[in-house]
């Protein structure tokens, strides 16, 4: 009886359930992320939602697809795709602090305005 | 469940283009374009998967390959003021 269950559950039914979780945390972390970059009050603080949470939660979206996918070259490039985004993206926040940095912008304390 | 993600992505990238818009300097412009370029690597991913079209994943590569290079190239351009 339990055995007729659980092959009437079936793997199609769990990838999907896995591809849903894996979609609901990215979502959540990629609005999360927009929310911080709009509401921390200056630059170098914007970019830390920018490189973590963005990251993070891009990276679970294409998991999401890639467990979705199952084992063929598809999920082979969205695994690159992943890669590469890990790679990337904390590159290019941390070359726009540097430039930040280098054009003299000075970092927000508290008590001063929001910019 | 694909179109729900892609929904939410596009919400999160409109959200991104206020920061865009408004951003007080160039640095927060700049931000907010990197982040909406990954966003819409995500987005052509998940479009492909709606259509069941395998090839959007070259694009959705291609497409934050040179993603990347934009905002390296306009950083430098930034620094340097010029990009040989």
């Amino acid at each position: 009886m339990v055995d007729t269950a659980l092959a009437d559950i079936g793997w199609m039914d769990v990838k999907t359930v896995i591809t849903g979780i894996c979609l609901v945390i990215g979502c959540f972390f990629i609005i999360v992320a927009s929310i911080g970059i709009i509401r921390f009050p200056d630059f170098y603080s914007r970019i830390h939602p920018a490189g973590k949470t963005d990251t993070l939660g891009q990276s679970m979206v294409l998991i999401g697809l890639m467990v979705y996918e199952g084992f063929s070259l598809v999920s082979v490039k969205l695994l690159i795709i992943i890669i590469f985004i890990f790679i990337a993206n904390p590159t290019a926040t941390h070359a726009l602090a540097n430039a930040a940095y280098v054009a003299g912008l000075k970092p927000w304390q508290k008590g001063d305005r929001r910019k | 469940m694909f179109e729900s993600a892609a929904l939410a992505i596009i919400l999160s990238a409109i959200l991104v283009l206020y920061r865009g818009i408004r951003g007080p300097r160039i640095c927060d412009r700049v931000l907010a374009i990197n982040v909406i370029g990954t966003k819409t690597v995500v987005l052509i991913a998940l479009i492909g998967f709606i259509y069941e079209r395998p090839h959007f994943m070259d694009i959705a590569l291609a497409y934050a390959l040179i993603n990347f290079i934009a905002t390296i190239a306009f950083l430098k351009y930034r620094e340097m003021g010029r990009l040989d």
